[in-house]
């Protein structure tokens, strides 16, 4: 990726500022939030990683500048202009050039932000040839993994917050689930999101996905991990009172060990296969 | 300028008492019950704020839990899962009492009622009775708000916590069953004509009822700004009503506009409200841009900077405000063209908004700058309205809202433009035009610290929101997994010094109908060259018997 030297800079601060408050090293080895972090999560996909570029790099140094120049310019006008400093006002009120300029200015400026902006959004939607669909079904309030048998799966299994009770070393509050979704390092998953009730919302921010689980609709998103561990997420549209109960919680492994896992989630999860799509009309006789 | 001060007159001889009000068909009286009406409902969703930083003041926490013991929703046993319904609840109404209770009927139905017909010449509202109608269907509406927040929602919980935006198909039978979300749409049905109506007088009045020589173009920019605002109520409001009239009639009498089971489409929903929604928040800031001008023009001593660009600039805002609704819906699943195109469209908002901050920044240039508190209220709207407008660009880009969306930096960026920009605004145009409502200056001193308390409290509130959203954070959350919890606390401290804040702002009211101090038809001096410090402090019941005459050129 392209970086600028300002952007280069800021980074450097912002990563020095990070660390001396604490925490913030760590978040580049995270997949999950760390205390006082200030910036993304850890980027483990090529489009977590060109969002992180594009805001980082980017977009933040020009918006910094942007709110540093204003507030120059007030802050000019507080210490030069104020009534003592210049008792006569001056009766300026046109100045074609000027007006001009900030209008043909912040066009350009918006111009160089689309290009990259544009090609993020386009890979983002284009979704590769896949190597694995699974598809997730939001319900209130957990999440349903269903992994199709002609992928070698079959089954269908439910993702469920950890009670506090239940929480092992190493499992984190309100983000751990009893079952993960297990996907293979380095292979464009595809996931299909739809939602049983209400809009649920699939978010893993290390991985750069975030796609609306909607009812009557199956919408896809997908991602390529390029590094093996666990990345969390959390249900992003407001379903209800457990809303904030339903993580996600993706756990990218060896492709033997995904291998693996398959054949020991079809025995564990004989018994759920296939019983739960998202079916909205059982839904809509309950309600009626 | 014209001296257009006037008499009363014995066959203009007003009611006094409740009637004086209750049966207004005089633009100020009514302005007045819409500020008040509006200071009453601020401190009301003003609380609610503090409720819900309260509960995110530390992960586990179960301060609404205990709130909805203490109210008696919840007794030990179901406490917490009443906290999680009521933190809900709160937050919807919240952001509507902000929205519809508080920056609205402030802006535009008090500032807007107030001055809008002075500024331009007229004696009064072309449509005097429609105007009280307008005000009195909004106690109405908050009324049925208020009957929401206690009835079934969804089951065996009180009130509607599905979020401002009320998605399908939460807000239907399959999330929210009880009446709590049909008092809800009957409440903004209301709201909503009342705005119509509201917009319709407007229009009229400004369109008809200027004074000799006040071209439209020699107009003040708050009433252009008003105008705009008119306009967009009148567009998008009825695409609101439709929407919530079909969510209706999908709860009550059978159809499915929004039920997928029946053919229906959940996003039908989303692209109407946000085809309301968008417009709505240009609603919401353009009074304020109009006010904003006004002021640092006065203090500035100065004409205002660019009056015709500043004038279409505000008009390119509403238009464009029109054809950007679906970025709020990026992560629906939109084709990559659509997205593209809102994205596109959205990027151009910023020009003429970009436009309008160096037009006020050039009118300060130069000038001869008197900062009494309405001009720290304006100078710092700027700054923070710069500020919450830059992340809106990045917002913008559905490239990166795929990391931020529905996240805590959509909070702070909103924030930063409505309660740091409109409120902003509000408080600036409040001190501004407090001498001219009232007839007493207000405590120059206290207002000072309110000010500065306010610009730090609520700094401190929404800057690390932004940290939030980016370490991915999503908002409309009850509780958070701990690694959020410094800066939610720093947060929460932030809203408790704006709370502060506020209880000053209500002193300085207090304290300046205390102790009378005259203000005189102009306290600000030169600079103020709008029509109404040509009238007396309070001016008389009617205005402009004889219509002023305007000549020459004010900018």
């Amino acid at each position: 990726m392209p970086g600028n030297r300002l952007g280069t800079s800021l980074k450097a601060v912002f990563a020095t500022l990070g660390s001396f408050i604490a925490g913030n090293a760590l978040a580049a080895e995270a997949g999950h939030p760390v205390p006082m972090q200030i910036g993304f999560q850890e980027a483990v996909t090529p489009i977590a990683a060109y969002i992180h570029w594009f805001h980082d790099d980017l977009i933040l140094p020009i918006i910094v500048a942007i709110c540093l120049f204003v507030a120059g310019l007030l802050l000019f006008c507080v210490f030069r202009f104020n009534d003592r400093a210049n008792p006569t006002p001056s009766k300026m009120t046109h100045h074609t050039g000027l007006e001009v300029a900030w209008t043909i200015l912040p066009v350009l400026v918006l111009v160089i932000i689309a290009i990259p902006s544009f090609r993020l959004l386009t890979q983002q939607l284009v979704i590769p040839k896949a190597d694995i669909t699974i598809k997730a079904t939001g319900k209130q309030w957990y999440w349903s993994y269903d992994y199709p048998k002609d992928q070698n799966g079959g089954f269908e299994f439910d993702s469920v917050l950890k009670a506090d009770s239940d929480l092992q070393p190493g499992d984190i509050h309100l983000l751990s689930v009893d079952n993960e979704v297990v996907v293979p390092v380095n292979k464009v998953v595809r996931m299909q999101v739809t939602g049983a009730d209400v809009i649920h919302s699939w978010v893993v921010q290390s991985l750069g996905s975030r796609i609306d689980a909607v009812p009557g609709r199956l919408n896809e998103t997908w991602f390529k991990a390029e590094r093996e561990g666990v990345f969390y997420g959390q249900c992003s549209k407001l379903c209800g009172k457990d809303h904030a109960y339903m993580p996600i919680a993706v756990r990218v492994v060896s492709e033997p060990a995904y291998a693996a896992w398959l054949q020991d989630a079809k025995k564990k999860y004989a018994s759920t296969g296939g019983t739960s799509y998202a079916d909205a009309s059982s839904t809509k006789a309950l309600t009626r | 300028m014209p001296n257009a001060a006037s008499i009363e007159t014995a066959e203009h001889s007003h009611p006094h008492g409740w009637r004086r009000y209750m049966y207004s068909t005089n633009h100020k009286d009514i302005g007045t019950l819409y500020l008040i009406f509006a200071i009453t409902a601020g401190c009301i969703g003003g609380m609610m704020s503090i409720f819900i930083r309260l509960q995110l003041l530390n992960p586990s926490w179960h301060f609404m839990g205990h709130l909805a013991q203490a109210i008696g929703e919840a007794d030990s046993s179901n406490m917490v899962d009443m906290g999680k319904n009521l933190y809900n609840v709160q937050i919807t109404a919240h952001g509507l009492i902000m929205i519809f209770f508080m920056v609205m009927p402030a802006l535009i139905g008090g500032f807007g009622n107030w001055f809008v017909p002075i500024m331009i010449g007229a004696p009064d509202m072309a449509f005097p009775r429609l105007n009280n109608i307008s005000f009195w269907l909004l106690p109405a509406s908050f009324l049925l708000l208020l009957i929401s927040l206690n009835v079934e929602g969804a089951p065996g919980m009180k009130g509607f916590g599905g979020g401002w935006v009320m998605y399908p198909p939460l807000s239907s039978n399959v999330g929210h069953p009880g009446p709590a979300m049909d008092f809800l749409i009957l409440s903004l049905h209301l709201a909503g004509a009342s705005s119509i109506l509201g917009a319709i007088n407007f229009i009229t009045t400004i369109f008809n009822m200027r004074a000799p020589g006040m071209t439209i173009h020699k107009m003040p920019l708050f009433a252009w700004s008003v105008l705009v605002t008119a306009f967009l109520l009148v567009l998008s409001l009825p695409v609101l009503a439709g929407a919530i009239t079909m969510l209706l009639t999908d709860r009550n009498f059978g159809t499915s506009f929004f039920d997928p089971s029946f053919g229906g489409d959940p996003l039908l929903f989303q692209h109407l409200f946000w085809f309301f929604g968008h417009p709505e928040v240009y609603i919401l800031i353009l009074p304020a841009f109009g006010i904003i001008s006004h002021i640092i023009s006065t203090f500035s001593r100065k004409p205002v900077f660019g009056y015709l660009g500043m004038a279409y600039a505000m008009v390119a805002i509403g238009v464009v405000g029109f054809v950007v609704w679906a970025h709020h819906m990026y992560t629906v699943g939109m084709s990559l063209d659509t997205q593209r195109y809102f994205v596109f469209a959205t990027m151009v908002i910023a020009v003429p908004t970009g436009v309008k901050v160096f037009s006020w920044i050039a009118t300060m240039w130069g000038g001869s700058i008197a900062f009494r508190t309405p001009m720290l209220w304006a100078v710092g709207f700027v700054f923070l309205f710069t500020v919450g407008g830059v992340t809106g660009v990045v917002l913008a880009n559905a490239g990166v809202d795929r990391a931020l969306h529905e996240t805590y930096y959509v909070v702070a960026h909103f924030h930063y433009v409505l309660s740091l920009g409109a409120v902003f605004a509000l408080f600036a145009g409040f001190y501004y035009w407090f001498p001219k409502m009232s007839g007493y200056l207000y405590n120059e001193k206290l207002g000072n610290l309110q000010f500065w308390v306010m610009f730090v409290g609520v700094n401190l509130t929404f800057f690390p929101q932004h940290f939030l959203g980016l370490a991915g954070m999503p908002r409309r959350y009850v509780d958070y997994p701990d690694a959020y919890s410094f800066w939610n606390q720093v947060s929460s401290i932030g809203a408790l010094i704006s709370g502060a804040g506020v209880v000053i702002f209500l002193y300085v009211i207090y304290e300046a109908f205390k102790l009378k101090r005259v203000a005189g038809d102009n306290p600000w001096g030169v600079g103020a060259t709008t029509l109404e410090w040509t009238l007396p402090s309070p001016p008389p019941f009617h205005q402009f018997e004889t219509l002023p005459r305007i000549t020459g050129s004010d900018h």
